[in-house]
């Protein structure tokens, strides 16, 4: 599943980064890699925009990127 | 050899790097109290500023790159950064991290550490981490490394000296290769890469394993340099086997990602040895965590924005309103003062009611904007203004627009000038110049005289506040269709991503906001001061020559012979009518008069529209006078209330304030638009695109008033 499928309060490992090129990188230098867990903190009205929890960073990205990061519930 | 010259011996160069809002320029501000503006929104210093200052025997020279979280070429930030550490001089990089978010902020330093440069890093925002239970070893972090750590805090001062110390120590020290280890799999390709260069000799700034590592990731910067080399075309299929190689090791087609992972796990190793942290409680909330449940909260979040907005502008208009009289007296005082030193008519008349008067119009405003711009600050450095922007980007996004986008928007009901300067928030270049285009439709405060007027005039007193937001409303809303308009048409293309950093809460500090509202104050009062005394010089120079004869001696003799005072009065006015009909103004009024004859306007509405030009306020004054009611500027003046409803029949008064709601902004104001988008070719844009709007909407507007009555 990608990241806009989650719920709010969800615990997500990021499985594949399906951004290309630039977006890609700029999702990359915010910490956003294979393997690394992240928590679903908020929802904006209408789900426009979520907002991450990654490691202690936090990310607001808009839906359009979040579906882009493909997600697997932590065991 | 730099160290035998005497003359720069004693010299250290510094570059300052850390990813957005790790206390850079707080660092470098309390090592050197220089004032520099400290935000706590991601990446406030767009251009780099240099910081002098001296210790012990050296001479330093800081330069303070704007943040970026990776050496990429994305927005302005990464690439005024990383053009800087690739192509410039410098002694030495000191790498400012964030002690509470080391993992996020080690990524950066690990790309830093295949530049080939001495090094020192600073572990920044000790203070925080100690609260936060954080504890890290900075000696084995600098072994681990092999790059000296230095704690620091830009607010308590702690660890400043020691890492000046440090810098210098590096500096005097020989080059060492910092210890960046990756998986076996790519030092084996690296080490392979690298000792075919060993082989080959190359020329490169940099040391070999650096290289290897470099064109391995596929920098493009190291690429191009290679490619003219000779070994060049033997190098290649060694590379694109090596990197196949480590793909597939990290089951990815991407090799930068690959490379992420790899530093990814680097960094982790390192972390997980360093850093402790004591009574994490993972489950209790942070300070920002209770905040945010308020703030971006998905129904009260946004009325709770409104309010805030609301407040402010309550406040700056309230607040801002208290001095304004004094201003208006002090410079009705000056302009006696210096006006009665000045014997010349001419001259005093220039100086007087051009320059002083105009200048006056424009200080008048600088307590509405001392308001707002603290209002800003505030907003920027509490880290609140990355919320809101969290909160509305999926409004703005319909509308073309970026979240980011709103601050400059709501700026611009202020004044247009400090709205196109923080546009620079937007990192991309197209985001940029659609919200500064559009900055113009939120109608600006010195468009309020000419609202007042006008809805004081035609509407009923108990209706006018309502006409008044209804103006402001529909300028945003034509602002934000303008919006689409123009992403459809000139600004089409991919949408910018949306993606943000959400920074700590943190607690203003009162001395930087002080320096920020005093800095951007000044820059004002610079801006459009130089430029308004010039430019009402211009209009009033206009309005006042050619000098007829014939009229001043007509009347001369008319208003001798006048019976009463009040007909001397009357003839006066007539005097200065007549006057302006002829004056260089009257008579381009006159020139364009067919061009806004479909408008319903006469030549006077006319050239005060073209005097706004050159300031909004200006639309009042110049009105008053053609309009023959004296000199009285003030929009709530009755007669000349009284003369616009005589002369101006409804329809056209409709489709003047639509023009004024949007066409172009003062002519201070294009300027630092001109500025901003980065050429004056955008002004011109700029002039027709706003002038069709108006002039469409106005014909529009018109149309219908006149057939509604
Ligand atoms: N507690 C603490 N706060 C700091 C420290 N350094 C900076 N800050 C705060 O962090 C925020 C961002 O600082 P700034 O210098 O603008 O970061 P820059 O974007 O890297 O230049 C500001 O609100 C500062 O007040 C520090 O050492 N300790």
């Amino acid at each position: 599943m990608n990241l806009l499928e989650c719920k709010k309060g969800d615990k997500v490992v990021i499985t594949k980064i399906k951004a290309k090129d630039e977006l890609k990188r700029r999702l990359i230098s915010f910490g956003l890699i294979k393997g690394v867990d992240l928590e679903i903190l908020n929802c904006s009205p209408g789900k426009k925009t979520v907002e991450i929890k990654v490691d202690k960073t936090r990310l607001a990205l808009r839906k359009e990127e979040a579906s882009l990061i493909e997600v697997e519930c932590e065991e | 050899m730099k160290s035998e010259c005497p003359l720069t011996k004693n010299h250290i160069k510094i570059a300052l790097v850390g990813q957005p809002n790790v206390g850079k320029s707080m660092l470098i501000n309390s090592v050197s109290n220089s004032h520099l503006h400290v935000g706590n929104f991601s990446g406030v210093t767009v251009e780099k500023t240099e910081v002098l200052f001296d210790y012990k025997d050296y001479n330093f020279t800081v330069v303070d790159l704007p943040g970026t979280y990776a050496l990429a070429d994305y927005t302005i930030e990464e690439r005024v950064t990383h053009n800087f550490l690739l192509y410039e001089e410098y002694d030495i990089i000191i790498n400012v991290v964030d002690s509470t978010n080391l993992a996020k902020n080690l990524q950066l330093t690990a790309e830093l550490m295949t530049l080939g440069k001495k090094m020192v890093i600073a572990l920044n925002m000790s203070d925080e981490a100690k609260k936060e239970g954080i504890e890290i070893d900075e000696a084995y972090m600098s072994e681990l490394l092999g790059v000296p750590c230095i704690k620091t805090s830009a607010v308590t001062k702690e660890g400043l000296n020691q890492l000046l110390d440090k810098t210098i120590e590096v500096f005097n020290n020989n080059f060492t290769l910092p210890k960046l280890i990756f998986s076996e799999t790519v030092e084996e390709e690296i080490e392979k890469i690298e000792y075919y260069l060993k082989k080959h000799q190359p020329v490169c700034p940099n040391v070999y394993r650096n290289v290897a590592i470099n064109i391995l990731r596929n920098d493009k910067k190291t690429f191009k340099k290679l490619h003219d080399e000779p070994i060049w075309t033997e190098l290649l299929p060694i590379l694109i086997e090596s990197s196949k190689h480590i793909e597939l090791h990290h089951d990815t087609d991407d090799i930068k990602e690959a490379f992420a992972e790899e530093y990814a796990s680097f960094i982790r190793g390192v972390v997980a040895e360093t850093v402790k942290v004591s009574d994490e409680d993972l489950t209790k909330q942070t300070l920002t965590d209770k905040i945010d449940k308020v703030l971006i909260h998905p129904v009260f979040g946004i009325p709770i924005f409104l309010f805030f907005m609301w407040g402010l502008f309550q406040l700056t208009f309230e607040l801002g309103a208290i001095p304004m009289d004094y201003i208006d007296s002090f410079f009705v005082w000056l302009g006696d003062v210096v006006g009665n030193t000045i014997a010349n008519d001419n001259i005093r008349k220039m100086v007087v009611d051009g320059v002083i008067a105009g200048v006056g119009a424009v200080v008048l405003f600088v307590p509405n904007i001392i308001i707002l711009f603290i209002g800003i600050a505030l907003l920027e450095s509490t880290g609140y203004m990355s919320r809101v922007a969290f909160l509305l980007d999926g409004f703005f996004h319909k509308f073309g627009l970026h979240g980011q986008s709103f601050i400059p928007l709501v700026t611009g009901f202020g004044c247009s000038i400090p709205a196109y300067m923080s546009a620079r928030i937007l990192k991309n270049d197209r985001d940029r110049l659609l919200t500064l285009f559009i900055i113009g439709f939120m109608s600006c405060g010195a468009r309020l005289p000419v609202y007042v007027l006008f809805a004081g005039a035609f509407f009923d007193e108990s209706m006018a506040g309502n006409v008044l937001f209804a103006i402001y409303v529909s300028g945003a809303v034509i602002g934000l269709i303008a919006a689409k308009i123009l992403k459809l048409t000139a600004f089409k293309g991919v949408d910018e991503p949306f993606v943000m950093e959400m920074p700590k809460y943190r607690l203003p500090s009162l001395k930087l906001i002080w320096h920020t509202v005093v800095t951007k104050t000044l820059m004002y009062l610079k801006k459009a001061g130089t430029f308004i005394a010039a430019a009402s010089m211009l209009v009033w120079f206009l309005s006042e020559y050619p000098k007829n004869q014939d009229i001043e001696n007509k009347y001369a003799t008319l208003i001798e012979n006048a019976k009463t005072k009040d007909e001397a009065t009357r003839l006066e006015i007539q005097q200065k009518k007549e006057e302006l009909s002829n004056s260089y103004i009257g008579q381009i009024g006159q020139v364009i008069e067919p061009l806004f004859t479909p408008l319903g306007f006469d030549w006077k509405m006319d050239v005060a529209l073209v005097s706004g030009l050159a300031a909004k306020e200006v639309v009042v004054s110049t009105l008053g006078v053609l309009y023959s009611t004296g000199d009285t500027t003030d929009g709530e003046d009755k007669s000349l209330q009284n003369a616009i409803k005589k002369h101006i029949p409804f329809a056209s008064a409709i489709a003047f304030i639509v023009v004024v709601m949007t066409y172009l902004p003062c002519f201070a104001a294009t300027t630092v638009f001109a500025k901003e988008a980065g050429s004056w070719r955008y002004a011109f844009y700029l002039f027709v695109f706003t002038s069709v709007v108006a002039y469409i909407l106005a014909f529009t507007a018109y149309r219908i008033a006149v057939s509604l009555i």
